[in-house]
């Protein structure tokens, strides 16, 4: 084992690092406003909109993540030509990011749905006892609490979403898991390169999960 | 829309021999199914050993498995995958690396790195449930078993894990589910399960869309059956007097 080479391959290293976290931040961002919108839609009384969340849950936990993103990947550029009219380039960063978006959508959804369903039932019926519809006591009795609730859990979804993201691999973004494997190939060193990126994986998660815990301590009274 | 829908593809010839696409998609359920039950009885017994672990009182063992739980759960999935099948085939004794290295066949030596890495990666996962299961139960449990002057050995096998793993069914129903899904993991490593020979097949015909929907549908398929089947086991075996339990 030589990891000498290491130092010099930081930058590089650090660039596949600051793809990876764009497509985490804005991964959680997409997924957790969409799993939001089909948590509320599975609670509504409506059981069209309802059975259209179930049916959108169901079908994305019931399929593999990498399947998802290879399909995006071949199938985004054809859709939008379907939408558009014309051919329009999409990179590997947009079509995965669309992929982590509706898949993890699904996951925190659940979330989401579990959280509302915490909160007391006089909440809401006081919420329209003062003449709010269904939609101002969502936003702004029901959610609000709902997410103070559930922050650990969505930021533990998050952690693995972080690491689900070394799996864009497949479509050949250069994420960091992608960055070390390319670089320590170049420097004929790949079993070092792979073993920093599995360490550096490890901190970050295990850090960040330490966090979480010691977050959700804090919350629970 | 200037796409050609053709779902016939299916049953055309792959040009190789007398095969059909329909055949690749089989063999590739094979190889899916193949990894995730050698896997899934890796995990099953691993994590059972270090969840139990995890409850005993001696801190040196628990420790170890709550050490193995972190490591295990905090690296990503295909890092480790990656470990396993280019690192530490390179780390075994001479006479074993060029066995895996030059006897085995290319399908061989990635199906068993990825039944390793599964077993080994998902034993963290059942170590939790495991030990949620086996804390889940009253403490009166254990000390009406050693009043009966049951040992250690005894109240694990016969009092404990039988009551903890029929309340654990679920999340162990989850967790061999998420093994199937895990193992499309392995056609980055170039074993041809399902994932691959989908994507395969969508490169050789070019029917993209009618490719990955039947590959939707298979996973989609088996996910939903196995979870009812597990349903109906879980009421068959449930344990009376809870709350889950009915009767």
């Amino acid at each position: 084992m030589d990891f000498s080479s290491i130092p010099a391959a930081l930058p590089a290293l650090w660039e596949g690092m600051q793809t990876t976290l764009q497509l985490l931040a804005l991964g959680v961002l997409g997924s957790v406003l969409l799993g939001t919108l089909l948590a509320v839609m599975r609670l509504a009384h409506n059981p069209l909109l309802a059975g259209i969340a179930a049916a959108y849950v169901n079908y994305f936990r019931s399929i593999p993540l990498l399947l998802v993103i290879i399909w995006f990947y071949f199938a985004v550029p054809f859709v939008l030509r379907w939408i558009t009219g014309e051919d329009t380039p999409v990179g590997a960063f947009a079509s995965c990011l669309v992929a982590f978006v509706m898949f993890e959508a699904a996951f925190y959804c659940e979330i989401v749905r579990a959280g509302i369903q915490a909160i007391p039932r006089g909440q809401m019926s006081a919420a329209q006892a003062l003449g709010m519809t269904y939609g101002q006591s969502m936003r702004l009795i029901i959610l609000p609490q709902a997410f103070r609730k559930m922050t650990p859990l969505l930021l533990l979804q998050s952690i693995i979403l972080f690491q689900d993201t070394s799996l864009v691999y497949s479509v050949g973004l250069m994420d960091f898991l992608n960055a070390a494997r390319s670089r320590g190939d170049i420097v004929g060193q790949p079993h070092e390169f792979l073993l920093v990126a599995g360490l550096v994986y490890f901190i970050v998660s295990f850090a960040a999960s330490q966090l979480v815990k010691r977050l959700q301590k804090r919350l629970t009274p | 829309m200037d796409y050609n829908w053709d779902w016939g593809v299916f049953l055309r010839s792959t040009g190789i021999g007398d095969e059909i696409y329909l055949d690749w998609f089989v063999a590739g359920l094979g190889w899916t199914l193949a990894v995730a039950l050698v896997g899934w009885v890796i995990a099953l017994l691993l994590g059972s050993l270090l969840g139990v672990l995890r409850t005993l009182p001696n801190r040196w063992l628990s420790g170890i498995a709550s050490a193995y739980v972190e490591l295990f759960r905090n690296v990503p999935l295909l890092v480790q995958l990656f470990l396993w099948y280019f690192l530490v085939p390179d780390l075994l004794p001479e006479p074993l690396e060029l066995w895996f290295k030059q006897d085995l066949s290319p399908a061989t030596s990635a199906y068993l790195s990825v039944v390793v890495c599964l077993g080994l990666f998902t034993a963290a996962r059942v170590c939790e449930q495991v030990r949620t299961g086996i804390q889940a139960l009253p403490a009166g449990q254990t000390a009406a078993a050693l009043a009966l002057g049951l040992r250690l050995g005894q109240i694990y096998r016969q009092v404990l894990l039988p009551q903890a793993f029929r309340i654990i069914i679920p999340p162990l129903t989850s967790e061999f589910l998420n093994i199937i899904k895990n193992s499309s993991v392995a056609s980055l490593i170039g074993l041809m399960e399902l994932l691959a020979q989908t994507k395969q097949t969508a490169e050789f015909t070019t029917h993209l869309f009618e490719a990955f929907t039947l590959a939707t549908l298979i996973y989609f398929t088996l996910n939903m059956s196995l979870m009812l089947f597990m349903r109906w086991i879980e009421k068959k075996v449930a344990v009376p007097g809870l709350i889950a339990g009915g009767k």
